[in-house]
């Protein structure tokens, strides 16, 4: 095989997701029905809904711990922080500063929990995060359903069951909703449209996005890298790796606390039980699918991975609907593909780590190698 | 000999079972039938046991806690809802032979195992093969195989083409109801067999069938177990270099482990359904693999070693946890936490578990 055969049939399987979904998304949009400017104006809320959340997952990724299925705790954090906030009545602005003013002590703690946990389970890393995030949820229910309004002050009534402790199942987030997205109102005419940009999000998340570059050429973001390549090697360089690793999990939990509270101003409500849940799922669902592998993600990958997971969610139970008469096919086939793809893209990592290693194994017996290996 | 005894039994069993002592004792204490509890804790063991007992192979064999236990969970269901719609051709097919009349319940149960075993017989090939590809991951990747195998059943509940009017949706004439009631079909025909109630108490049910049912399922895997590929399956699981050395074929047994752990699951929520009269379908599998992962863990087993002892005491602590914190603690507090619990112990067992082969393998 030619060399340029061979990089473009690379190009092609390192690519496969993505092009796998533009190419069903091209068939679902024009069955769907939608108009062009609704669609850009549903993703660009969506991309400022979510890209916060997903790009908190970079960080462990880089220090080679996966995806951080832990990141749900973050997001328990968030929104302990604005429950906080919505009792004590603050809003705007303010209110979302001091909500993460809140969550961030709550996410560090609970992100130095989950770090110590991981390093004793080192290789499960991602079982062991899921399994945890499901712990805390249980934890989180304890707290926010017994003892707030009963150990922790919480006297809005609007926000108490009827039983006078524990939280609502929905709480109204009327004071916050929207301010960041809001705050510097931009629109434009988009082919027969208005399509409002969110800018303040967007400069948010750009930010970010800057913080990641600048992150990973410290010293501590290089400390990361190496500990991502090896573990032994990096060791024995002096990299304190337990240490690196949990400051990994902290940062991507307390970033996944911010991201949950922009989440939750653009929603609007907050489901106290169920709106954790899903954060996780869908963020590295679209990361996956933004080309993301479990040892390699890029800033690149959570932008076409929102876009694309996205597109399919607004399009796909209207396709369902135009195309078999049911949206519920489309809705299911939706959430058949977000797990699906977390599937497949853990089955392809696993599968080539165990070549990558089979094929290290040989190098070291030599050409020589072992006779027997290569009669059978 | 105390001191001996917790060392055997370890300290997270010693404590949930002094827990669950500690509810029993109280329960009259706060107006909760002692007897009624029993007898629910009996039925919910009994309901859950064998699918307690479908993580028994592939923890033998390696492959870790069997999170994908939602496609065995699906092998079954389809044996079930297939039992379902055929039930009025098998009878008639079977009348012939015996009374229909009074074998037609077990005969419909039989078919529906029948049915779902080679179902369940070819996912678990598929899924072991795919398992070997992964080793090392296996876990994580069972969780998803298991979730997008209940995602994609959702699509396909809604387009088999299933005609038996109690279980299709009315108004549009097509797709499968989210539940399906199976009375008038095999309802309780494990439960109720041989059942009674001992000393007189009304409130005491003991579902005998159901139990001796555990005990035969127990007493198979027991038996295979010893067996010579039993035995090459867990020298596999604990030490495949050495098993290879001995002239096992690793992966094959490993995929004969995932095998009968999926028809061992297809079982088991067969066994649950009779027993709760419901075949729930869609999202219904979707967290069914927690719980029972959960109950073998606390049953005392780990990653890599369980026995059939850790399936019934795990199971009997769990599902007597889950009877008891609702109605005790409940008339105690007067809230219900049993959720919030279930959530703490369930998880945190695994969790133990899975942070604790860590330090053994050191």
């Amino acid at each position: 095989m030619n060399k340029t055969g061979k990089s473009f049939w690379a190009l092609l399987a390192d690519n496969a997701v993505p092009i796998v979904f533009i190419v069903i998304s091209a068939i679902a949009i024009p069955l769907s029905g939608f108009s062009a400017s609704y669609l850009v104006q549903e993703l660009l809320v969506r991309i400022g809904r979510n890209s916060f959340l997903i790009l908190s997952l970079l960080i462990p990724i880089m220090a080679g711990m996966g995806l951080n299925f832990g990141m749900v705790l973050g997001a328990m954090a968030g929104q302990i922080g604005l429950i906080m906030v919505s009792d004590w009545a603050i809003v705007g602005i303010p209110g979302m500063v001091l909500a993460m003013m809140v969550g961030t002590p709550i996410a560090a703690v609970l992100g130095v929990f989950c770090g110590s946990v991981l390093n004793r389970a080192k290789g499960q890393e991602m079982v062991t995060g899921y399994i945890l995030g499901f712990f805390i949820n249980g934890v989180y229910q304890l707290v926010v359903l017994y003892l707030m309004g009963w150990v922790i002050p919480v006297t809005n009534p609007v926000l108490l069951l009827s039983r006078g402790y524990g939280i609502r199942n929905a709480v109204s987030l009327i004071g916050i909703r929207g301010v960041l997205d809001n705050l510097i109102p931009v629109s434009f005419p988009f082919m027969g449209g208005v399509v409002r940009i969110p800018l303040a999000t967007l400069l948010v998340i750009a930010a970010f996005c800057f913080f990641i570059v600048w992150f990973r050429r410290t010293k501590l973001g290089q400390d990361m890298r190496a500990i991502g390549q090896s573990q032994p090697v990096s060791d024995s360089a002096g990299i304190a790796v337990n240490k690196t690793r949990i400051i990994a999990i902290v940062i991507s939990t307390v970033l996944a606390c911010y991201g949950q509270i922009i989440y939750l101003q653009n929603m609007g409500t907050l489901n106290t039980y169920n709106s954790h849940d899903q954060a996780g799922m869908f963020s590295i669902a679209a990361l996956l699918i933004g080309g993301a592998s479990v040892s390699r993600a890029s800033i690149a990958n959570v932008f076409v991975g929102v876009i694309l997971f996205h597109l399919m969610f607004i399009v796909a139970p209207m396709a369902g609907k135009n195309l078999i008469g049911q949206a519920q096919i489309g809705e299911y086939f939706r959430v058949f593909v977000s797990y699906g793809i977390i599937a497949i893209a853990l089955v392809l990592h696993a599968w080539k780590r165990n070549r990558d290693r089979e094929a290290a194994r040989r190098s070291l017996r030599g050409p020589a190698g072992s006779p027997a290996k290569e009669a059978a | 000999m105390i001191k001996k005894f917790i060392e055997n039994a370890g300290w997270p069993r010693v404590i949930i079972g002094l827990f669950l002592l500690g509810l029993f004792i109280a329960a009259p204490f706060v107006g909760v039938r002692v007897d009624t509890s029993l007898s629910d804790t009996l039925v919910r063991f009994g309901m859950n046991a064998v699918m307690v007992l479908a993580m028994i192979p592939m923890v033998q064999s390696g492959c870790g806690l069997n999170f994908g236990l939602p496609l065995g969970i699906i092998a079954g269901l389809l044996g079930a809802t297939l039992s379902v719609e055929l039930n009025e051709k098998i009878l008639a097919h079977c009348a012939q032979y015996v009374d229909a009349a009074a074998w037609g319940a077990p005969i419909s149960f039989a078919s529906a195992i029948v049915m779902a075993l080679p179902i369940a017989a070819v996912l678990g090939y598929l899924y072991g093969k795919l398992l070997n590809r992964v080793k090392g991951d296996e876990m994580m990747i069972a969780t998803y195989v298991g979730f997008s195998s209940v995602a994609f059943m959702c699509i396909a509940w809604l387009l088999l083409p299933y005609k038996n009017p109690t279980m299709i949706w009315g108004y549009a004439g097509a797709g499968l109801r989210t539940t399906i009631s199976v009375n008038g079909y095999w309802f309780h025909v494990l439960s109720d067999f041989l059942a009674f109630t001992p000393f007189g108490l009304s409130h005491l049910y003991v579902p005998t069938g159901m139990l001796l049912f555990f005990a035969f399922m127990a007493f198979l895997v027991w038996l295979f177990m010893r067996s010579k590929t039993g035995t090459a399956m867990t020298a596999v699981g604990s030490n495949p270099e050495f098993a290879r050395a001995s002239g096992v074929n690793v992966d094959r047994m490993r995929v004969i482990s995932v095998m009968l752990s999926t028809m061992l699951g297809a079982v088991g929520i067969l066994v649950y359904e009779q027993s709760f009269g419901f075949i729930q379908l869609y999202m219904g599998p979707f967290y069914m693999a927690l719980p029972a992962v959960a109950s073998i863990l606390l049953g005392g087993a780990s990653v890599n070693k369980a026995s059939i002892l850790n399936v019934a005491v795990g199971t009997f602590l769990f599902q007597g946890i889950l009877t008891m914190t609702p109605s005790v603690i409940n008339s105690v507090l007067q809230t219900d936490m049993s959720e919030v619990i279930r959530l703490i112990v369930s998880n945190g067992m695994i969790l133990y578990a899975l942070t604790r082969k860590v330090r053994v393998k050191r």
